[in-house]
């Protein structure tokens, strides 16, 4: 048996963005991996001392193209409560529509990754395909494809008029038939269950006590899902955790797909229950306090902790993303594998290093 | 929810988390807000339920600190990102990166501190002081 050190990343055709993974080896079996980060930290927390807290919104939405907006979400609940504001209704509701269209591209990219990081190029192609159409509504009610910006403390400052709604909910139908069309092959095709199950396994017990978050999470059978908090208008839409529990690439990828599908029936829920009304509610004064905000990204948990003293910088903010969360599970999924699963597995986190080095 | 806490200090910290862990609790993340010249508040998060617990331990910058990654393994990360950005250090770490996690190895400042800090024995130095 020889042992072996190999570096994986940073730079790898499977990863978006650079990560580094010292992997030792005996012949081709993994005996230890250690995760390195670093070539692209940016230190945007401490960008709080200088730009007002309004203005902080903007750099938060820039810690995550994929979920831009639910970054800002999280910042701007944390701040309403802090400052004692109460959302329009009307606004709650288009939150939810807007970070569910953001789970649902999320989703649809890492399934296209992932079938990349095993070779299949086809299905890769149709994930992405079918994400155009989301990215098309975004473009088309936000301005932006990727980074939206409708988040304002107090409320959203976009709105969804009937045409557009009418559109949403045609596209969404297509959508929802094009990525069932994927179903037989991500679900049963031999390929897919070749690479996937039975590789990065994770019981339940590990998934806890890793503090793993999001898909990751809930593929070990944790029904945990931040959106059970109830925020936006969560507390009024109809939905239960997606659980599965293998607790393996498969389960995971299991988890996503179904999310897909939980998504769209949450905006047609938010769609039909949204009321009409004002879109935000003016602002006085500067918050003051400490507050800690959580909201339910595509990747898992995101939190925030705001800390402010009454001036218009606030004093701290930290955000603790799901990508942060779930990297210790590489360290206790690839030990055992073998080094041609290590694509696979570590895709099958979803990691965003952009909100991992934010 | 605003942040309601509980004290506990660099001698009580291990023991308090072993407990909280025992009660069931997941680990969350840590916290670290710089106080003044010379103190930080360190956060300890936890979820059970969706119900939080966060724990509150002011200390002196060049205090080392007992790391909670024997009992919560997960901690090491961000124990290692506060140690690279606040200067702080950690004692007893599952996986010590010894301020290499986000920093080059010659880099001897804690760039989230606002204030200038004095040189001491746990090798804080001042905000963007260069290296050479």
């Amino acid at each position: 048996m020889t042992k072996t050190i190999i570096p994986f990343g940073p730079q790898h055709p499977v990863l978006p963005e650079p990560v580094h993974l010292q992997l030792t080896l005996q012949d081709e079996v993994i005996t230890e991996a250690i995760p390195a980060f670093g070539y692209v930290h940016r230190g945007l927390e401490k960008l709080a001392e200088i730009r007002d807290f309004q203005q902080m919104i903007y750099v938060v939405e820039r810690i995550c193209g994929i979920c831009s907006m639910i970054h800002a979400m999280c910042y701007c609940q944390g701040l309403e409560e802090m400052m004692g504001i109460d959302v329009p209704p009307r606004a709650r509701f288009l939150r939810v529509i807007w970070s569910e269209l953001h789970r649902i591209h999320s989703h649809l990219l890492w399934m296209g990754l992932f079938a990349d990081s095993f070779g299949f190029e086809s299905l890769f192609m149709q994930c992405w395909k079918i994400r155009e159409k989301i990215l098309d509504i975004d473009e088309a009610t936000t301005g932006n494809r990727v980074v939206i910006s409708v988040n304002v403390i107090g409320g959203v400052r976009k709105d969804l008029n009937a045409e557009q709604i009418h559109w949403i909910l045609s596209e969404l139908k297509d959508v929802e038939k094009e990525t069932l069309r994927l179903e037989t092959t991500i679900m049963t095709d031999y390929t897919v269950k070749k690479r996937t199950v039975g590789k990065g396994v994770l019981t339940r017990q590990q998934a806890y006590e890793l503090g793993l978050v999001g898909p990751v999470l809930r593929a070990s059978g944790i029904a945990q899902d931040s959106r059970m908090l109830g925020y936006a208008a969560f507390n009024e839409i109809d939905f239960a955790p997606v659980v599965e529990t293998d607790g393996d690439c498969y389960a995971r990828c299991k988890v996503r797909f179904r999310e897909i599908f939980q998504s769209i029936d949450l905006i047609r829920q938010a769609i039909a229950k949204m009321p009409d009304g004002e879109l935000a509610v003016k602002v006085k004064g500067r918050p003051e306090g400490e507050v800690v905000s959580r909201v339910e990204q595509p990747r898992g948990e995101v939190f925030y902790y705001i800390k402010a003293n009454g001036k218009k910088n606030l004093e701290r903010v930290r955000v603790r993303t799901p990508t942060f969360a779930n990297v210790p599970a590489l360290l206790a999924m690839l030990p055992g594998m073998w080094l041609s699963d290590v694509p696979v597995i570590v895709l099958s986190i979803d990691p965003c290093i952009s909100c991992t080095e934010r | 929810m605003i942040v309601s806490d509980i004290p506990v200090c660099p001698e009580n910290i291990v023991g308090e988390t072993a407990k909280i862990k025992v009660e069931g609790y997941r680990f969350v993340t840590l916290t670290c807000v710089e106080l003044d010249e010379t103190r930080v508040d360190v956060l300890y998060h936890f979820d059970r339920d969706y119900q939080m617990k966060h724990l509150r331990m002011t200390v002196l910058k060049d205090t080392p600190i007992p790391s909670i990654s024997p009992v919560y393994f997960a901690a090491f990360l961000v124990e290692n990102e506060i140690q690279d950005l606040f200067g702080i250090r950690f004692q007893g770490l599952a996986i010590d990166y010894d301020r290499t996690l986000y920093l080059a190895e010659d880099v001897k400042a804690a760039p989230f501190c606002k204030y200038v800090v004095l040189k001491t024995s746990a090798t804080l130095n001042t905000p963007g002081e260069n290296p050479s």
